[in-house]
């Protein structure tokens, strides 16, 4: 093992650290081994005595200290082995760029930022972009919390800058353009699914935003996610998939999991402590689990050749951070399952409430490429309880009312906290209002806030935003009944007895954290864990998608129409068009044309005002 | 009848059921790698059922869901195995259990596939749909369902007792009549021969030579089961619950009869596999078929638009009649005095049609509710058992309604005139006119039915023709005669005949059966027998005896 560095975040173990010495207590073995991956507060400590750099170290894109560079780019992929034995690999990719788009000043020199999508954010004012896509439903109940949450189909949600005048005119024609970009069909967003939500999404870049007529949301549920979908994605990335993490970005291995998403966040953030000026930052994130009980025969163990048909050979020389993070929370003695090749590094960071333990691989250190390159895992799993999980299901039978139930379960034992629940419900699926009740435990739960904008046929959807508070290890059931709309017989779908989507509800929550938070908001916390803003010591803010719905209307049998309209149109179209041939016609005898004297003397004859001949 | 009169027998009895394993099902299911959830519930019978021998029920439905992989929830296919008490229906499971492990490692699922193992058969399907569908329509307390899979798009039931079978049966009918898109007969007729397995209707081989007397009197026969089932509106297997809620099921039987040539359980999951693939693929529901159907096998089907115009001129019989009455009443006849002077008979008062009207409708609502609530007085005053006491209740009012006529003209002394009869009867012809055509929209069988026996009566019916004979034939023809004709005739057509008494026995038990059947899944066979369809007929009965 290598015991140097050439960034200042790493240190030794024998740095004096309270965990660490807990550790060694209680594995005296392991601290030969291990190291832990530094917080801030030791960062300057740990500055003063750098030990210089390896020769054979790899050249690194940006050095200790930041102002010189001033665009930066790290990589990172976290892999948990979830509690079902199925595997999450979530990458990130983080581009912080110090130009400043909302400026007067344009900015046309792109380095590492693409400038595909800086173009767009300028010319459109846009000052946070967030746009998922995904193909599967996360599996609350089974995976717990997702790093990065995001509906089935496709999610758009932007923060346009209050410059903008005209929104709805800017919003569809963004929604045009990035769908020539990500290959998707955005187009189709219109105002019939666009809502303006009230409270759920704030900005979540800086910025004291509260007016919500610059914000705009849409989903398409329906939305396939493929491959021509991850190509476009994965041109954003400086490296492409030449080097560094994104090589394992194979579409084949992507395309053949249990749940996939992909999602590219711009926002702007603080260019340094004190946020004197602002950045902006593009995260591409993908997210990805793997089913190892389909393809491993029944086996749970892995690798990332077996996952991703590919190994790491490099970082990308143009990232300035390329880790790999391996969650061993539940294996902290080694009982569980064993890693190789085994990292010295192990890092801690608070994540969705949780004090979870990672093994750090460092692709930018020469060392992590031992003779081996594939991580091999066994592991057995305890049951899974996460603190909030939602359902939603369609309620009734037959095609004229239904209800729509959303469960929001709390498992907490004994603390309540509020929840945003925002609901965009198609206008064919007219909502009844006056019967929504709201329910714990058996008793009523009145929300504490209501905004409800009813949809217009054929313009704009329902929107329903409520503030519930939930009960401690409780069940909250929101019902809302609806009756389905006949639509237009062109309205129809090509295949509407498929049925019509409902997208996801969004259930947005500060929940009450398992451990205390880290306050010291460091710089060098993984990216994974400092997504959302969260302020709050004792809770973290949490974002849980509903499934979407399948709802199906009342469909006429469009195979009978069409034979009847076909029928019908012959038979009236001969039979018409005969019959006024017949009655309109004039028959008369027709003369031969007068020869060329008799027309000229006709010419001079009307001169003169006596009759033709 | 009487098994369960003993109070004490009756307990012991149940005691003695085994439980389903419920516990050993939740470890095998999330073994194969599926989300495993249960659900209880529990039902009070309104009268103990003598033929499954149980009153108050509890039970514990196990399903399992194999998500489909990068599907958002949104449609799921169901596969359900009934679980009875014994080794009924182990093979059925097995088989369920050994496909999930199957399917669990396949990755080409496109919708979520939940395996249900259902406890008391219809009853727990019952509560499973109502838990999945949160709603409650027969008052059945069940606890909710912790995991769904959307929209269930289509759903198959497994019935299987040997581990061999010669044959496997479809079984369509499901509740009030309803059946299942006729592809899935198609899907299921066409992997039978892909397989290679002997597939059947009604427990019938299709046959090829239609032009011979022999095969065409088989296909009727086919047929006519068929539409006996269908008309007596009950379901036929697990599936049978599934159509109210729009999702296209079938139940399928394995039958090990005497062939020589059987089929093994490998060969069954096969075929299973094959049809769950093909509905996986499915964009939409199934609908580009006929719904409404009768099969004289399994490879042919009669349409609507063949079988409807035979209603249509059966109801066109009344529609004439009517005609006639209405006609005859707007030109009544004048009648010459001995003195010469015209005398235009009076129009009958609206009491005189009004009266039999309601008499033999609370005569109906009677015969509806008194069975089931004077089951506690009947016990305690005669020597039988509740559900005997129900069935006989039933059959007394029935038989008390004969006499109405004779109270109903005690009511009205001296207002039966030519008239009033005439009118009664157009409104009688009208009503059995709207009353049949209905049922025959919602359940085509058991609006022919009624149609074959009522229409003659109601075309010939007068004051006039000689009473005797025709009270015969009327009682011969009415509901409740019909009834016992048709479990005659079902019991002939299935070559398994049955002796007078048998037959009788029988009959009281399929009384008791129709009236569960509402109160357990909604049937409508018995509220529409007792407040429309015998009412209808005392009103013709009423017409006999106009004085």
């Amino acid at each position: 093992i290598a015991n140097s560095y050439n960034r200042p975040t790493l240190i030794q173990l024998q740095n004096t650290r309270e965990e660490e010495e807990e550790q060694q207590t209680t594995a005296q073995q392991e601290e030969q081994t291990k190291r832990w991956e530094a917080t801030e507060l030791e960062e300057e400590h740990v500055h003063d005595a750098a030990v210089p750099p390896l020769a054979g170290d790899p050249p690194a894109a940006d050095p200790p200290s930041p102002p010189p560079s001033k665009d930066d780019f790290q990589e990172e992929l976290v892999i948990r082995p979830l509690h079902s034995g199925d595997i999450y690999a979530s990458f990130q990719f983080r581009t912080v760029w110090d130009a400043d788009f909302m400026g007067d000043q344009k900015v046309s020199h792109y380095r590492l930022f693409p400038k595909s999508l800086g173009q767009v954010i300028t010319k459109f004012s846009v000052r946070e972009l967030h746009i998922s896509f995904t193909q599967g439903y996360w599996r609350t109940m089974q995976w717990g919390q997702p790093y990065l949450p995001s509906p089935p189909g496709a999610e758009l949600w932007v923060w346009f800058q209050d410059t903008v005048t005209d929104v709805d005119g800017t919003w569809k024609e963004l929604t045009n353009v990035l769908s020539g970009i990500f290959c998707a069909s955005l187009n189709f967003i219109d105002s019939t699914n666009t809502v303006q939500p009230s409270a759920s999404f704030k900005p979540l870049g800086i910025g004291n935003v509260t007016d919500h007529s610059f914000l705009r949301y849409a989903t398409l549920p329906r939305e396939i996610v493929c491959t021509e979908n991850l190509t476009p994605w994965k041109k954003l990335l400086p490296c492409g998939s030449k080097a560094g993490l994104s090589v394992l970005l194979k579409s084949e291995k992507l395309f053949h999991s249990t749940f996939h998403s992909q999602a590219v966040h711009v926002r702007p953030v603080c260019q340094d402590p004190q946020c004197r000026t602002t950045s902006m930052e593009l995260r591409q994130t993908l997210n990805v689990v793997f089913d190892l009980h389909t393809s491993g025969q029944g086996k749970r163990e892995w690798s990332l050749f077996k996952m991703f048909s590919r190994t790491l050979t490099e970082a990308c020389p143009l990232a300035s951070s390329s880790k790999v993070y391996v969650d061993v929370t539940d294996n902290p003695q080694g009982e569980q399952f064993e890693l190789s090749p085994a990292t010295p590094l192990l890092t801690q960071a608070v994540v969705l409430g949780d004090r979870r333990t990672y093994s750090v691989y460092d692709l930018t250190q020469q060392a992590s490429f031992g003779s081996s390159r594939s991580l091999n895992m066994l592991l057995r799993w305890k049951m899974l309880r996460p603190l909030l999980h939602s359902e939603r299901y369609v309620a009734g039978y037959g095609l004229q009312a239904g209800e729509i139930h959303t469960l929001i379960y709390n498992h907490h034992p004994y603390r309540a906290f509020p929840v945003l629940l925002l609901s965009a419900v198609p206008w064919y699926l007219r909502l009844y209002i006056h019967t929504l009740t709201v329910s714990s435990k058996g008793k009523d739960n009145r929300p504490s806030y209501i905004h409800y904008q009813p949809s217009k046929d054929r313009e704009r959807p329902h929107l329903l935003e409520m503030l519930l508070q939930l009960p401690p290890n409780s069940v909250t059931e929101v019902t809302v009944e609806f009756e389905r709309a006949l639509l237009k017989w062109t309205e129809y779908t090509p295949d509407p007895n498929h049925g019509f989507y409902v997208g996801s509800s969004v259930i947005s929550a500060l929940v009450p954290s398992v451990v205390a938070m880290d306050t010291n908001s460091t710089l060098d916390r993984p990216l994974f864990s400092s997504f959302f803003p969260c302020k709050e010591e004792a809770s973290y803010f949490m974002r849980v998608y509903t499934e979407p719905l399948l709802v199906n209307l009342p469909t006429p049998d469009f195979s009978m129409p069409y034979n009847v309209i076909c029928l019908t149109c012959t038979v009236v179209a001969v039979g018409y068009g005969s019959l006024y041939n017949l009655l309109t016609r004039t028959f008369q005898v027709d003369e031969p044309s007068p020869g060329l004297a008799k027309r000229i003397a006709n010419v001079i004859r009307r001169f003169r005002g006596v009759p033709l001949l | 009848m009487g098994l369960l009169s003993d109070p004490n027998r009756r307990r012991a009895l149940i005691g003695m059921l085994t439980r389903m394993p419920v516990d050993w099902l939740v470890r095998t299911m999330q073994a194969r790698g599926l989300e495993v959830y249960t659900q209880r519930f529990s039902r009070k019978l309104p009268f103990p059922d003598e033929d499954k021998e149980r009153y108050m029920v509890k039970g514990t439905n196990v399903y399992g869901i194999l998500r489909a992989p990068r599907a958002p929830r949104t449609e799921a296919l169901v596969l359900s195995a009934p679980c009875s008490p014994g080794n009924e229906n182990n093979q059925a499971v097995g088989i369920l259990l050994g496909l999930a492990q199957y399917f669990r490692s396949q990755i080409y699922w496109a919708k979520d596939i939940i395996f249900l193992v259902n406890e008391h058969d219809l009853i727990g399907m019952q509560a499973w749909l109502e838990g999945y569908h949160h709603t409650n329509t027969t008052g059945m307390d069940w606890s909710p369902l912790q995991g769904r899979g959307g929209s269930i798009q289509a759903a198959l039931s497994l019935e299987l007792s040997s581990d061999v079978v010669t044959s496997l049966d479809l079984v369509l009918e499901g509740l009030n009549g309803q059946l299942p898109n006729l592809d899935l007969a198609n899907l299921f007729y066409a992997f039978c021969q892909k397989i290679g397995v002997l597939c059947t209707t009604q427990g019938k081989l299709p046959r090829n030579d239609w032009d011979t007397t022999s095969g065409y009197s088989h296909a009727v026969q086919t047929m006519m089961l068929m539409v006996l089932k269908q008309a007596s509106s009950r379901p036929w297997g697990d599936h049978g619950l599934f159509l109210r809620y729009h999702i296209e099921a079938a139940s399928i039987k394995g039958v090990n009869s005497f062939r020589p040539y059987k089929t093994d359980a490998t060969t069954v999951g096969r075929l299973l596999e094959g049809m769950y693939r093909k509905l996986n693929n499915l964009l939409e529901r199934l609908h580009q078929s006929y719904f409404f159907y009768l099969m004289p096998s399994l490879t042919r089907f009669v349409s609507i638009g063949y079988y409807m115009p035979a209603f249509g001129l059966l109801a066109l019989i009344l529609l004439l009649r009517a005609l006639d009455l209405w006609v005859q009443l707007s030109s009544p006849p004048t009648r010459t005095t001995e003195d010469g002077v015209e005398v235009v008979p009076a129009s009958p008062g609206v009491l005189s049609i009004l009266t039999p009207l309601v008499i033999s409708h609370l005569t109906g609502v009677a015969l509806y509710t008194l069975p089931v609530l004077s089951q506690e007085l009947a016990v305690e005053h005669f020597p039988v058992s509740e559900t005997e006491a129900v069935v006989l209740t039933a059959i007394a009012i029935y038989t008390a309604g004969l006499a109405l006529p004779h109270n109903t003209h005690r009511l009205l002394a001296g207002e039966g005139t030519e008239q009033g009869w005439k009118v009664l009867k157009l409104v009688a012809v009208l009503y059995l006119a709207v009353l049949l055509g209905c049922t025959a929209l919602i359940n085509f069988s058991l609006g022919f039915i009624l149609a074959l026996t009522l229409v003659p009566l109601a075309a010939f019916i007068t004051p006039h023709v000689p009473k005797t004979l025709s009270a015969v034939v009327m009682v011969i023809l009415s509901p409740g005669l019909t009834l016992l004709f048709a479990v005659f005739f079902f019991q002939e057509l299935q070559e398994t005949p049955v002796t007078l008494q048998e037959g009788w026995m029988l009959y009281l038990s399929v009384i008791s059966q129709g009236i569960l059947d509402h109160a357990l899944y909604g049937s409508l066979l018995y509220p529409l027998a007792a407040l429309l369809v015998y009412p209808c007929w005392l009103l013709f009965w009423n017409i006999l005896f106009w004085k």
